[in-house]
């Protein structure tokens, strides 16, 4: 059939502007200033090994909280009547439609040291406390601003879940306990797997969250490229093997949650 | 535990998470109309930090910025898109899962690496930074999630109906503005609303593309939160909030109404 050609304007469009950019990104790295070819960008990432590796843990920190903060909260919803439903899902998809620019400044307002926070506390006496600027802080503005991309995932895989399957387990003996753990988990796994990739994923990627609640004090690896292509570091050989060893723990990461689910599964839980 | 408790407690475990969520949006919102200029003490109602956004012409100018990039870049990411999920529906399954893989790409990569990678592309050919550099890379990372949207509607599709209007008659434009699209008009308007909200949302991306000249609202509220405290943030997430709060409401009542429309027709038929 001729509607195969439909797909050519894509097919060019992703060819120029997915394609050729991430082969630029390889070649870039593989290349020194001259465009000879080297290895030492990646020699020379190997400085920022302490750099990566604090990135990867926030990133599993912020995603390990999103989950436990989520799952019970999803589970929750999805038990109630379907307007209900409706609202709170709503609920959860309002902040997302705000700029999380906007968001993770409203969280400078309330951490910092002369911020809500510490002058309520001062009220009572306590603090001031330093809160910005912190590990912590970073966290927190991680778990803020990507907690509805791990709730929306798990609620639609969990409002799949029939209420008479659960009763059954329950009338077949099982306790809570035991039907979380033998009927709902396994049913929601697709929805973890989603909602983990797409919190750890931005996470770990983020160059803003970091300058903004971590004051620049410490660095994440998106702080790293954005540093060397926008910053006065510019060095975009260096930036391009950082954004391919980005790539690869993605990969990595990716592979791992994969192994729960299929693609064509991927499409509804965007939304 | 009894029943009772047990819905108590659920509801209080909903009621926290929800205030986690708003807080802080409410408590910009109120410091939106504070005299003071820091962010922390409280002195007095005003409105004079609206006044002031309505005045900002450089905040002026990067909200037409955005919303030219967004009309444009959805439009043409629709189109692209649409035409793209015909096509790779009508491939063969080894052609069709090669270009998904690729197309999922976009979608599952971090935002950072595109930006990074359509900047060196526009900086090894010597494409100055302007809205047009905006828009082509609005256009890459949206055209994705309209292909997303569209193939499980062509999925759905009972592909004789199309072969049907061939054998009517029909020229396959025919065919395809007559039969087909109707079809998969949801998902197509699902996958345009998506490419505009997440153009008009965008800041990863754009950041690396924008250069000084063509910034959007996104990027000059990140310029502006590095500078210095200015409450003008403030009073632009409130309209924000509220804008996105009005349009959701809307759309919302109005799936309600359709639905109640459709129960009654079907009690009807």
């Amino acid at each position: 059939m001729k509607a195969r050609i439909a797909a050519a304007p894509y097919l060019l469009w992703a060819a120029l502007f997915i394609v050729v950019p991430m082969g630029l990104v390889g070649y870039y790295a593989l290349t020194d200033m001259n465009g000879g070819f080297t290895l030492d960008n990646f020699v020379q990432g190997m400085r920022f090994a302490p750099v990566i590796g604090s990135s990867v843990w926030l990133a599993i920190i912020a995603t390990a909280l999103c989950l436990a903060i989520a799952y019970p909260l999803a589970y929750l919803i999805s038990r109630k009547s379907a307007n209900t439903q409706r609202t709170l899902v709503l609920l959860v998809m309002l902040p997302m439609w705000m700029n999380f620019l906007l968001r993770t400044y409203a969280w400078m307002t309330l951490l910092e040291n002369n911020g809500v926070i510490n002058r309520l506390l001062g009220m009572i006496g306590l603090g001031p406390y330093e809160m910005i600027n912190t590990q912590g802080a970073v966290v927190l503005g991680m778990v803020y601003n990507y907690l509805p991309f791990m709730i929306l995932p798990l609620y639609s895989v969990m409002t799949k879940i029939e209420p008479s399957l659960i009763e059954a387990a329950t009338d077949l003996g099982c306790s809570p306990g035991e039907t979380l753990r033998q009927v709902v988990l396994p049913l929601s796994l697709p929805g973890i797997a989603t909602g983990i990739t797409m919190v750890f994923v931005p996470s770990v990627s983020t160059f803003v969250i970091s300058v903004m609640l971590g004051g620049g004090s410490f660095m994440l690896i998106g702080d790293l490229i954005e540093m060397q292509f926008l910053g006065n570091a510019y060095n975009p050989n260096l930036g391009a093997a950082l954004s391919l060893v980005l790539m690869v723990i993605l990969l990595v990461c990716m592979a791992l949650t994969d192994m729960f689910h299929n693609p064509e599964e991927k499409e509804g839980l965007l939304l | 535990m009894t029943k009772k408790q047990n819905s108590l407690t659920s509801n209080l475990y909903i009621f926290i998470v929800m205030a986690f969520m708003y807080l802080p949006i409410l408590v910009m919102i109120a410091y939106s109309f504070n005299n003071s200029k820091s962010r922390g003490a409280w002195s007095g109602f005003t409105t004079k930090w609206y006044a002031d956004l309505i005045q900002n012409e450089s905040i002026l100018s990067a909200l037409l910025n955005t919303l030219i990039v967004a009309v444009i870049s959805s439009v043409i990411a629709t189109l692209l898109g649409t035409a793209a999920a015909v096509g790779i529906q009508a491939m063969k399954k080894r052609s069709r899962d090669l270009i998904m893989n690729f197309t999922y790409l976009p979608v599952m990569s971090p935002e950072i690496v595109m930006g990074v990678s359509l900047m060196l592309l526009f900086v090894m050919f010597k494409v100055d930074f302007s809205l047009f550099t905006v828009i082509v890379a609005h256009i890459t990372f949206n055209v994705p999630y309209v292909i997303l949207s569209v193939l499980p509607k062509l999925r759905q599709m009972d592909k004789y109906l199309f072969e049907a209007a061939l054998d009517l008659g029909c020229t396959p434009l025919q065919a395809f503005t007559k039969v087909m699209l109707p079809e998969i008009m949801p998902g197509i308007i699902t996958g345009f609303l998506i490419a505009f909200t997440f153009s008009l949302d965008d800041f990863n991306i754009s950041y690396f593309v924008s250069g000084e000249r063509a910034q959007t609202l996104p990027v000059l509220i990140y310029s502006m939160t590095r500078k210095r405290v200015s409450p003008e943030i403030n009073a632009l997430s409130a309209i924000i909030f509220v804008v996105v709060l009005a349009v959701l409401i809307l759309t919302n009542l109005n799936d309600i109404r359709r639905e109640n429309q459709l129960q009654k027709g079907g009690r009807r038929g």
